[in-house]
């Protein structure tokens, strides 16, 4: 079945069942593995892009429920690592293995956009994403210096 | 000189810490030499020297999260005398020359990337320097003695001349390879020791990093699978149909305690297996449950099982001593710790892609066990290893996990049943349902103490399952002899203990067990850890007091821990409501110490203030790195200890993903502060050492907190949680 869907600013036909979440379409269909499978169950957010602007767990998401809305993935944070999240990821030192990272600096990214100053209490609501090689203390650095905030302690 | 140099960005993270992170340069050269042959020359295996300059240094250690690349290119590219712009990292072949010295195989395991090889890696880029100034000295026909190297460039100071190694690589490869080779001297150290920028961190903020799940080879399939729930299983018989039905699904193949559909894509073929209903044979399954078996694991410790006496002993000389330092016993303690079946949980679940046809095999393989996987897929297969290619991709985290090679034989067999290349891709139910988990563990500790309240001997029993039957197919099961020794791990010989005696019994459940970051060191730690803090409570004496007792002067465990203490203020009172615990353990060569300082609330709800850890690695290659894979222990230890817990109903695990097994979230986090102890002793560990010591040091904070002594993990299942 083809369907249209728009992805970081261009429009794919992608022909798949309706009900292939959005994740599989974006990774099998159209080629783009940035965004990672961790769970399948919308539990650790590896897979997480942003659908008008706002975080989705695209192991969620149907395709049928996509429709016109503009699917954002990490590969369109920047097209150079210039976004100053990734800039900040690189200088705090924040991923270890990496894998949880796309779907971290999505939700980051989404964070940013919604409160420029974001408190800790702030983060720590939209940060939900797991990590098991426990990057969470840089991360919420990195957050803090991509925004401009005063840093905490010394990683 | 290189000329005109991209941006090379020195930046200041913080107060105190620099992160150095250079831009590769355009490698352009102003002035150089006549340029080399237009072949890259290998100066010796390790190294690669490419006509216009830049330098391929080779890895033996996968890449798992913990960084090894970047050290191992550290370490070369000091010995060698390097440009660091120019320095690239790759994954060196599946070849003998290329095994891990320390562990004969090409394996990442036992935090011996570094450890393991360090003299290794540093001989052979002292080699390949010697031989680029014998080249140089060569053709400017003076003594090698007379000659010194610049980043990159081998010069004669005398005569003012000077030559690019991308020069002189080819000739350098001829010359002879000198058997003991000047050692850089630490003084001319620029990147051991540093807090050098990761190399493989870049591609990791951006989505271009590839793992295993990301490979993609033309006409590839994918497949999903589904294993035998109970463990032990087999497959008795599935009808093919409809899966076969479900759009884009080519093929059911039959595994012999599994299926899996093959389709164009990984949905498709979730699809079609979920719409099988295969019938298993359980005649030879595990029937296990939790509660019995643990139940069984206290009565095997209470029993007491055999002796296991220390290399150059006996079991009758072992019990002996033993007696002898109990003679001066007034009183003995006893305590019994229970910790549960964990999982390793990776976020990048298990999958491996395989290409058979008749004259061989080819994977890739997010991997932690190269030479080992290449043997039993050819095994498999019924090829000559010579014939199986192994390609190692990064790793969503290992964790011990990749060690194992279930799923690169599964991908390999489907593959070969298929005809194509296939991506074998296993769901996060599957992953968690079919791990080779950390073993359950009963520990009973007998110490003896004496009129000052010490304990002069002390009897460790363990009942568990054994890894050796399980990991890599039981491989080296015969090892198990007279019983699997693994449940010891590091003995603590470390504290003043007169004698030492170990009890093990092998309890199977049936489960595959394997290797989990820390190894027996996660449950010992555990035992060792609250034990301690319990005698010197008993004997009303202070925790570090105590221990400090217990130690050698002037040992790196007694400097450890004292530098734990003093930057976690352990000797001022902390604030109102909040407490401290204690826990220290030496592991793979190095010696780590943590505070823990939390408050605990009503309903046993938990805040953590904040993590003080101090770790001697001896040389720290990457210190910054040291840091990183600290706290990342920290994390992984602290879910374990408050939820991590498989249990088994009828020889199956009930757990299936992250709703029923629960893992720590930044929410939760407290500061972590580590410290890494300047050292110039050889390298230990830095990948798994903090995971042991953890939560004791939660648990002896609470014991202050409550009054309330935990014996047993998960904290969950004594009402304590993170609030």
């Amino acid at each position: 079945m083809a369907h249209t869907i728009n992805i970081n600013g261009k429009n794919h036909q992608v022909d798949a069942d309706p009900d292939t979440p959005l994740l599989w379409v974006l990774r099998d269909s159209i080629g783009l593995t940035g965004t990672k499978f961790g769970c399948g169950a919308g539990l650790c957010g590896a897979c997480t892009v942003h659908l008008n602007g706002q975080v989705a767990r695209s192991c969620t998401v149907p395709l049928s429920a996509v429709g016109k809305a503009r699917v954002t993935t990490i590969e369109a944070l920047s097209p150079d690592r210039s976004h100053k999240l990734q800039q900040a990821w690189i200088i705090e030192q924040v991923p270890q293995c990496g894998y949880c990272q796309s779907g971290m600096l999505m939700a980051a990214s989404a964070l940013l956009r919604d409160k420029p100053k974001p408190t800790d209490a702030d983060i720590d609501a939209a940060m939900t994403n797991l990590c098991r090689c426990g990057t969470y203390n840089r991360v919420r650095r990195a957050i803090k210096r991509a925004a401009g905030m005063p840093l905490g302690e010394a990683a | 000189m290189i000329a005109n140099p991209q941006r090379r960005t020195l930046l200041k993270a913080a107060a105190g810490s620099l992160v150095v992170a250079i831009a590769p340069a355009a490698l352009v050269d102003a002035g150089a030499a006549p340029a080399a042959a237009a072949a890259p020359a290998s100066v010796n295996s390790w190294v690669v020297i490419a006509p216009d300059g830049a330098v391929t240094i080779l890895s033996n250690t996968s890449e798992i999260g913990q960084g090894t690349g970047t050290a191992i290119a550290q370490i070369l590219a000091d010995e060698l005398d390097l440009d660091w712009r120019t320095v690239r990292i790759d994954m060196a072949p599946v070849e003998d020359k290329f095994f891990n010295a320390g562990w004969g195989e090409y394996a990442t395991y036992g935090s011996g990337g570094v450890a393991r090889q360090f003299p290794q890696l540093r001989k052979a880029g002292a080699q390949a320097r010697a031989m680029l100034i014998g080249a140089a000295a060569a053709q400017w026909n003076v003594v090698p003695a007379e000659c010194d190297t610049e980043a990159g460039w081998v010069v004669h100071r005398a005569s003012q001349r000077r030559q690019p190694y991308r020069a002189l690589a080819a000739s350098a490869a001829t010359m002879p390879v000198p058997e003991n080779p000047p050692l850089m001297p630490r003084e001319r150290w620029r990147f051991m020791g540093k807090d050098i920028a990761r190399l493989d961190l870049p591609a990791k903020t951006d989505g271009s990093a590839s793992y295993g799940m990301d490979v993609k080879v033309p006409g590839m399939k994918v497949a999903a699978i589904l294993q035998c729930p109970h463990f032990g299983g087999k497959l008795a018989s599935v009808d093919a149909a409809p899966a076969m039905a479900v759009r884009g699904v080519l093929r059911v193949v039959q595994l012999d305690n599994a299926v899996a559909v093959v389709a164009d894509s990984y949905w498709q073929a979730k699809k079609g297996l979920d719409a099988l209903a295969p019938a298993w044979d359980l005649a030879k399954a595990s029937r296990h449950t939790s509660s019995a078996y643990n139940a069984a694991l206290v009565d095997a410790v209470n029993k007491g099982g055999a002796v296991y006496p220390p290399r150059n002993s006996s079991a009758d000389k072992a019990q002996a001593d033993y007696n002898t330092a109990m003679a001066g016993a007034v009183r003995t303690v006893d305590q019994l710790y229970t910790v549960p079946f964990l999982c390793h949980a990776p976020m990048e679940p298990m999958n491996a892609t395989a290409r058979v046809d008749k004259d061989g095999a080819e994977l890739w393989l997010p991997t932690q066990t190269q030479s080992n996987s290449r043997a039993a897929i050819a095994k498999a297969l019924g090829f000559e290893p010579a014939r199986v290619t192994i390609h190692t991709t990064l790793s969503g985290g290992g964790f011990g996990r990749r060690i194992e090679y279930d799923f690169a034989v599964q991908a390999a067999q489907i593959a070969r049943a298929t005809g194509t290349t296939v991506k074998l891709v296993w769901s996060r139910e599957e992953d968690m349902r079919h791990d080779f988990y950390r073993p359950a563990v009963a520990i009973k500790l007998t110490a003896g103490i004496n009129a000052d309240g010490m304990p002069v001997a002390l009897q460790v029993g363990s009942a568990c399952e054994s890894l050796l039957e399980y990991s890599r197919n039981g491989a080296d099961r015969e090892r198990a002899r007279p019983v699997d020794p693994s449940p010891i791990g590091e003995p603590p010989r470390y504290y003043n203990f007169a004698a030492i005696l170990f009890r093990i019994t092998t309890m199977d459940a049936g489960v595959p067990v394997g290797y989990w970051r820390s190894v027996a060191t996660s449950q010992n730690g555990f035992a060792y850890e609250s034990f301690i803090d319990e005698l010197a409570h008993q004997s009303r004496q202070d925790p570090l007091a105590y221990r400090r007792k217990l130690l050698k002067a002037g040992s790196r465990e007694l400097a450890t821990l004292n530098a734990a203490c003093a930057r976690a203020h352990w000797e001022q009172a902390p604030a109102k409501g909040r407490h401290r615990g204690l826990a220290m353990v030496k592991a793979n060569g190095s010696y780590v110490a943590i505070v823990v300082e939390l408050s605990a609330g009503d309903g046993g709800k938990v805040k953590l203030h904040r993590i003080t850890c101090a770790i001697d690695c001896g040389t720290a290659v990457n210190p910054k790195n040291v840091r990183s894979q600290a706290e990342g222990g920290i994390v992984y230890a602290l879910s374990a200890a408050f939820y991590g817990e498989i249990s088994l109903k009828d020889g199956a695990v009930e757990q299936s993903n992250f709703h029923d097994y629960r893992l720590i979230g930044l929410a939760d986090m407290p500061p972590v502060d580590v410290l890494v102890i300047d050292s110039s002793e050889a390298p230990g560990g830095a990948g798994e050492e903090t995971v042991g010591p953890l939560a004791p040091a939660v648990t002896n904070a609470l014991f202050a907190a409550t009054g309330k002594r935990v014996t047993t993990l998960p904290l969950s299942r004594s009402g304590f949680t993170l609030g």
